[in-house]
């Protein structure tokens, strides 16, 4: 079974909804790895594969004036809130129509017309960034929520102890979402961390913790749901734990000897996404065929994307100086 | 006619007048740090009262976070607001370096323009009062070597006020660097004009015009080289002393046409000599001016140690009148 059926599960409507960014994550990866792999194109890559559940199952629950942050590994949260796939493969292949007109590039994708409004190339530095969304909403009285993501890894760094204390003691709207895929960088969360379970940590800061199966999209959602609709009340943050694997390692071309061969090969065998498309069909939330034609758009829309990105122009050199400041200087 | 009375005032109550008038202002301007709020008012009391006056949302106690403070600040920036960040003494920039340069100076580049980080971040500064190596120093050039903030150090009271209110409303993240020792003591206080009289970034002040030689200088170090003009005025030889205000952005211009006049420069700051402000402006004036240079530029600075804490070890590693007197000599030789 690929997920848990309660009684108060989503509706049709949103469980589809959350099988089509799945499938958009799914999709996109596969054709970054794919071209990466035969030498069309050549960045840093940070593949997000099996732990798209996560993105979807809170992302379904954001409104677009909410905030979201996240990471490096960000691209299943940037498609989950919505950046606009052209933009964001155009910024990927470093070319002036991308997001950031090719400036931050995938560790710094930029969308606040979707409310992705900071991904990190540092370990842990969105968490205390959050806070001041949080702020700057609690702030203005706005019921805005921020969303910021992180990995296990990031949970051994002071930012997270600094930012967990702080967004507790203000009650601030932020919802912690630490998506567990069992690996920082290149060593495995159990000679990492003094924990099983990174939600425990939340108990130390007066904060509710939840650990969650972040590859079960309708326990990822009402995790989700519940802890964004406390911030949104004024009730302060939470910790989501999300547990996940990442099925191709810390970032392409990594020779994955640290990540047990058995153990990816299940991870893998258990691929959330598809599972989550067999599900919906055998539980009559969907039929093949609706499921087929968000397939087909979601290829057209990646094909269409790729040839967007790889026939645009590369930034002017002038651009080298531009948003150093708010006036350009040398 | 009316004539208006002088208004001495210390450097820590302009900076007080400054936050007051732009909270005043701006309802997105808030402030945060470390024991800010009432009844302390901050460590130094340079937030005495703002909390009465504005409440404990706008004027906001923090926990001993650093990170948290910079991140606070610099992702409300991001949503619209203009913070004004305290941290406490400079040396502690160091545990929230991250959030100051991979995040505050840097995202407005990395998103391409779409996301800017107004913000301030007020720190004090400086050796002087036996706090030893890790409450004392001037680490104005990390700031000048990380583009994307800009960096602020007053000399007097009407310019901290001028330029911290610019600072609030300044579209970039600001370093602004509060000479401790000037906070309170009366010998610096001056006559500062009341309301808002802002002064705008990258604007050099020429405190004291030459002809011989002209010395560069910022922050609590203007008041030395000023006093060494003075020494050396009853020497027959006339110094022009700059005070640059904001190191960046750098008002070269100014800095150049002086020296252009002069033929002889000398730079002086409390921060470490080694990499420090000086060595940049130096060779930025060698670079430009070498052909009329009469002498090499000559720099005047801290040691190249920690700040010590017996006093007499303090002394010895701050630049001193006498230093920047002989400095200056050196150049006319």
């Amino acid at each position: 079974m690929a997920t848990t059926n309660r009684p108060d599960s989503p509706d049709r409507e949103t469980l589809v909804q959350m099988y089509e960014i799945q499938s958009k994550i799914k999709t996109t990866d596969e054709r970054f790895r794919s071209m990466l792999t035969s030498g069309q194109i050549q960045l840093i890559y940070y593949s997000p594969r099996g732990q798209e559940c996560i993105s979807a199952g809170y992302a379904v629950h954001l409104r677009p004036d909410d905030y979201v942050v996240t990471i490096y590994r960000g691209l299943h949260d940037h498609l989950a809130k919505g950046v606009p796939m052209r933009e964001l493969w155009a910024e990927f292949l470093g070319r002036s129509t991308g997001t950031c007109k090719g400036k931050g590039g995938p560790m710094h994708i930029t969308h606040p017309d979707s409310g992705l409004v900071v991904t990190t190339g540092i370990v842990g530095s969105g968490i205390p960034i959050a806070n001041g969304f949080g702020l700057a909403a609690q702030l203005s009285g706005t019921d805005q929520v921020t969303v910021v993501n992180f990995g296990d890894g990031a949970s051994n760094i002071g930012a997270f102890h600094e930012g967990m204390n702080m967004a507790a003691v203000w009650k601030l709207p932020v919802v912690f979402v630490c998506q567990n895929n069992l690996y920082g960088e290149h060593t495995p969360m159990s000679m990492s961390t003094g924990v099983e379970y990174i939600s425990e940590r939340a108990a130390a800061y007066g904060m509710p913790g939840v650990t969650v199966n972040g590859n079960d999209p309708v326990a990822m959602w009402h995790a989700a749901g519940e802890a964004i609709a406390r911030a949104r009340a004024g009730e302060g943050p939470t910790l989501i734990e999300a547990r996940t694997y990442r099925f191709y390692g810390h970032l392409m071309g990594d020779a994955m000897e640290y990540m047990p061969k058995e153990e990816r090969k299940a991870a893998m065998a258990a691929d959330p996404v598809p599972a989550f498309r067999a599900w919906l069909l055998e539980n009559g939330h969907a039929t093949e065929a609706q499921l087929a034609e968000i397939e087909d758009k979601i290829v057209a829309m990646v094909d269409d994307a790729v040839e967007f990105a790889m026939n645009s122009p590369e930034p002017s050199l002038d651009e080298l100086y531009t948003d150093v400041y708010e006036e350009i200087t040398k | 006619m009316t004539t208006t009375e002088p208004r001495i005032i210390p450097m820590g109550l302009a900076l007080n007048e400054a936050m007051d008038i732009a909270m005043g202002l701006d309802e997105k301007v808030f402030l945060l740090g470390e024991d800010i709020a009432e009844p302390s008012g901050g460590v130094y009391k340079i937030t005495k009262g703002l909390s009465t006056k504005y409440g404990t949302h706008r004027v906001r106690k923090t926990p001993i976070s650093e990170a948290a403070i910079i991140g606070a600040a610099v992702g409300a920036a991001i949503a619209g607001y203009k913070p004004v960040a305290e941290i406490m003494i400079m040396d502690f920039i160091a545990v929230c370096l991250d959030q100051i340069t991979n995040h505050a100076a840097k995202i407005r580049y990395m998103s391409g323009g779409q996301t800017t980080v107004p913000m301030v971040i007020r720190t004090s500064a400086g050796a002087g009062r036996q706090f030893g190596a890790q409450h004392s120093e001037m680490l104005e050039a990390w700031a000048v070597h990380t583009p994307g903030l800009k960096v602020v150090v007053p000399s007097n009271p009407a310019d901290a006020k001028g330029l911290l209110i610019s600072s609030i409303f300044d579209p970039d993240p600001v370093l602004f660097v509060e000479p401790m020792l000037m906070y309170w003591d009366p010998q610096y206080a001056c006559d500062v004009p009341v309301g808002d009289n802002r002064i705008p970034l990258g604007k050099a002040n020429i405190v004291r015009e030459g002809k011989d030689v002209t010395v560069i200088s910022y922050g609590k170090q203007v008041h030395d080289a000023v006093k060494a003009a003075d020494i050396l005025a009853g020497e027959g030889v006339s110094v022009e002393v700059i005070d640059l205000r904001t190191l960046v952005p750098l008002d070269e211009a100014t800095v150049l046409a002086s020296v252009s006049k002069t033929k002889r420069a000398v730079v002086v700051h409390e921060a470490v000599t080694r990499c420090g402000f000086g060595a940049e402006l130096s060779s930025r004036i060698h670079e430009e001016l070498f052909g009329t240079l009469a002498a090499p530029v000559a720099r005047v600075g801290g040691q190249n140690t920690p700040v010590p804490y017996a006093k007499n070890l303090e002394t010895a590693f701050v630049p001193q009148v006498a230093d920047i007197v002989a400095a200056i000599k050196s150049l006319n030789k």
